[in-house]
């Protein structure tokens, strides 16, 4: 034993690659097989821990999806809109079977596409996958109970675009409530994650679900865009970043299709000078640093009371210098990779201005890698409501640090945001809690706790941060229509 | 009850708890209690999801070996029954000296646990066998219940230490705790720790099980370090649930604490319920990751076990020959 180093650093514990095999290139996913993509396109997809190359992937084009479409209109038309609830619900409940026989391939595959830590897609985002399936399964044959009239009906092609911070699970929030309400999807995943969604695809033919009922077009943000503007899709729904959804919300004006919008935040994590100091430091951790910090309800603005600011920030900096960034496939590892060379940039562009406008950052002095994409967790102390930093959402490990004096105040800076999609508040006093959970203009409130998901529990925001809900009863009444309700009609040109 | 503290001795240089109580503000009845209740409040939802999320670190190859050698050395082996004679608690200590007859590579355990009518007999065994480095800890104060009059609780600590305990692990008197009489439990530890004076170690069991909430966890640990404990310990043994891993959580994150605000390094020792080596290396991520890598160390971490050191050996052969042998390999005491 030497003085200095601690003899219990854990030997590396990797999780087994050979679970997974990936193939040199994938297909579409279309009307129930993989196709080669019409445009001839394909682009790499790689791990952004490694930097290596792990597929190409298709770019799907406007032809790939207008096949895609037609599968889903076809399926929805012919079969999907037929089939009683109960056996809709049957499918869901064998996609999930099979999700879960699969559970640890899954789990590898979004770990090396994605750079997040094994330890989380075992633990967190593969599991609440599987749940999202199970729990939608068990509404497909009570739909008149979800609160949208006697005689719920579906729209019928339901276009979806899902982000690359939780592949699957941004998958399975989208694919699972849809075909549960009748919906046929035509899904593109991130450009930077298909894997998952791809194996996914390979669930569907092994789950024998109808051919169309569920089409995987990958590509990049044009396949995106020509998606929001196909004239065959019915409803849209989009997870992603602020920006891209005000596009879309532009692009799909006057069009009368119902869309679903999940887009940024900046997350306030209040923590009261009663709260219960040691489990509000791991809830800090938990809602900036989980999945890196890019999640777009992360707790990335931490107010905490003034009079026990010090002491909360020596608490955070030394739980911090616990946190252990590195392999994302060793089971030990609490932050992995940032998932691409162009997030990191964004990163590290936010973080320098938040040092040129006098903010302190701190880092601890772990070790990096020397290939793939890297940040160290960082917290930036004296940082004030005009800073860059407090306002815009930077989606990486780095965490704002403001101070508050009153409840009142507390509740006013947490609301001065664009953005509205979740925030914390720890205390052990359980009426303050229950006021500040009324004041905070936020989707998501957790209390003494961050970062919880459940599928039967609804997610979404206000204001920037979107509209709709995902998860729970509010999550089906996006994908229901009332039978009243004259449903959107495709134009003529795409049934061609 | 008495209004000022007595002043008391205390080995190794520590503050005598008098000053320490000073430091804290705490003068009285009404001081410790308020003190203890202005403690920050333990969340049992994040503990516990703390604690779980702690028992998914994969401890493999060296480090695992490592662990292993660690959780033998911190074993304070015990034997705690009605039914204990002289020859299992000479067994128990040939045991304690040489775990491993067949591989002198294997460390010494910690300490040897026992009654104290059997200190006697620990000592001189252990003696006779070249282990004098093996300290014999005696349970004391009326151990388990702690029921009984303060005077035998002080005489029963003399009886040990005259026979040859270095360490006392006494119970605090729960009931008194529970119905907030604070400064009673208190009092109790200063004149415990007054009795073992530069003699022996007092490792102070707050008995967790019976304090219930995680809040009394933290109050009880920080009442017994101020009152003079080298250690806190969780349990009697006798009681479930023991050492579950959030209670050792917060008594960790409380010495820590302590530490930093005393410069003062008090000892953790769980008890009750570790019996496999994958429950030893839990209880070593724990430290290594809530007290500190300072903690790895038997003079600041004990586990009161009896079974667990088969398993911890049996996990040492596994690893030595690359296949389990059968417990017949290993010495049944």
């Amino acid at each position: 034993m030497t003085e200095n180093v601690n003899p219990f650093a854990y030997a590396p514990a990797p999780e087994s690659r050979e679970l997974v095999s990936i193939e040199s290139s994938y297909d579409l996913f279309i009307n129930g097989k993989f196709v080669a993509p019409k445009s001839k396109k394909r682009f790499v997809t790689i791990n952004p821990a490694t930097e290596e190359v792990l597929s190409k992937i298709s770019l799907g084009g406007k032809d790939d999806l207008d096949l895609a479409v037609k599968a889903a209109r076809r399926a929805y038309e012919s079969v999907w809109s037929k089939l009683p609830g109960k056996e809709r619900g049957k499918y869901l409940y064998r996609i999930a079977r099979l999700m879960q026989e699969r559970a640890r391939e899954f789990a590898v595959l979004e770990t090396l596409d994605n750079g997040k830590p094994i330890r989380e897609t075992r633990d967190t985002d593969i599991p609440l996958a599987i749940q999202h399936f199970f729990y939608h399964a068990g509404w497909a044959d009570k739909l008149e109970f979800a609160g949208n009239g006697a005689n719920p009906r579906a729209h019928g092609v339901v276009g979806q675009i899902i982000p690359w911070n939780f592949p699957l699970l941004m998958l399975a929030w989208k694919v699972a409530p849809a075909l549960a309400t009748g919906n046929t999807v035509v899904l593109k995943p991130a450009e930077t994650t298909s894997l998952t969604a791809l194996l996914f695809a390979q669930i569907c033919i092994d789950a024998e679900l109808p051919p169309g009922v569920v089409n995987i077009v990958t590509g990049d943000g044009s396949t995106g865009a020509s998606l929001v503007a196909h004239n065959g899709v019915d409803k849209f729904a989009f997870t992603g970043s602020t920006e891209v959804g005000k596009a879309i919300n532009r692009s799909l004006a006057s069009s009368g299709k119902p869309v679903t919008l999940e887009l940024g935040g900046k997350g306030a994590n209040i923590v009261f000078e009663d709260a219960a100091i040691d489990q509000a430091v791991e809830g800090i951790v938990q809602g900036i640093f989980f999945n890196q910090g890019h999640v777009c309800c992360a707790g990335s603005r931490l107010l905490v009371q003034e009079n026990i600011h010090d002491h909360l920030i020596e608490k955070l900096e030394r739980r911090i210098e616990k946190i252990r960034v590195g392999d994302p496939m060793d089971k030990n590892t609490d932050l992995g990779a940032i998932n691409s060379k162009e997030q990191l940039q964004k990163i590290i562009e936010l973080t320098q201005s938040g040092e040129i406008e006098g903010a302190k950052a701190w880092q601890p002095d772990c070790a990096l890698p020397s290939r793939g994409f890297w940040f160290r967790p960082t917290i930036f102390t004296n940082v004030t409501g005009a800073h860059r930093i407090a306002r815009e959402e930077i989606f990486g490990p780095v965490l704002s640090v403001l101070t508050f004096r009153t409840p009142q105040e507390a509740i006013e800076k947490a609301n001065n945001t664009p953005y509205g999609l979740a925030a914390g508040v720890w205390s052990e006093k359980g009426s303050r809690l229950l006021w500040a959970s009324r004041e905070l203009k936020a989707g998501v409130i957790w209390a003494n706790t961050y970062n919880k998901f459940d599928a039967a529990s609804p997610f979404g925001g206000y204001k920037e941060s979107g509209w709709g809900r995902e998860g729970g009863r509010h999550g089906l009444l996006p994908y229901l229509t009332h039978s009243s309700t004259p449903r959107v009609k495709p134009s003529k040109g795409v049934r061609k | 009850m008495a209004k000022v503290l007595r002043k008391v001795e205390m080995n190794q240089g520590r503050t005598s708890s008098s000053d320490l109580a000073t430091d804290f503000g705490i003068s009285d009845d009404r001081s410790l209690e308020l003190f203890l209740k202005t403690l920050p409040g333990v969340d049992q939802v994040g503990v516990e999801a703390r604690a779980a999320e702690l028992a998914t670190r994969s401890i493999k190859k060296e480090s695992k070996s490592w662990a292993i050698d660690m959780a033998i050395s911190m074993v304070d082996l015990t034997t705690l029954e009605g039914a204990d004679t002289e020859g299992k608690v000479r067994s128990l200590c040939n045991k304690a000296h040489r775990p491993d007859p067949t591989d002198l590579g294997v460390p010494h355990v910690g300490a040897v646990c026992v009654y104290n009518d059997m200190v006697g007999i620990a000592r001189s065994h252990l003696d006779a066998i070249g282990a004098k480095e093996i300290p014999v800890a005696a349970v004391s104060t009326a151990f388990p219940s702690g029921r009984a009059s303060m005077e035998v609780k002080l005489r029963d600590t003399r009886d040990a230490i005259e026979a040859g305990a270095s360490e006392i692990d006494m119970v605090i008197d729960r009931g008194a705790f529970l119905s907030g009489y604070y400064k009673s439990v208190f009092d109790e530890i200063v004149a415990i720790k007054k009795e073992c004076g530069g003699r022996a170690h007092l490792k102070v069991i707050l008995e967790t099980g019976e304090l219930v909430t995680y809040d009394n966890v933290r109050r009880a640990s920080y009442l017994a370090m101020i009152a003079g404990a080298d250690f806190i310990k969780t349990s009697t043994g006798k009681v479930t649930p023991a050492a579950t891993a959030p209670v050792v959580l917060i008594m960790l994150q409380a010495v820590r604490d302590f530490f930093d605000r005393t410069g003062i390094q008090i000892g953790v020792k769980p008890a009750g319920g570790i019996r496999t080596s994958k429950d030893a290396i839990k209880q070593l991520v724990l430290v290594n990751e809530i007290a500190g890598p300072e903690w790895l160390n038997p003079r600041y971490f004990r586990i009161g076990a009896s079974a667990l050191l088969n398993d911890l050996l049996m996990q040492r052969m596994k690893m030595r020959d690359g296949y389990y042998a059968s417990s017949n390999y290993v010495s049944v005491e």
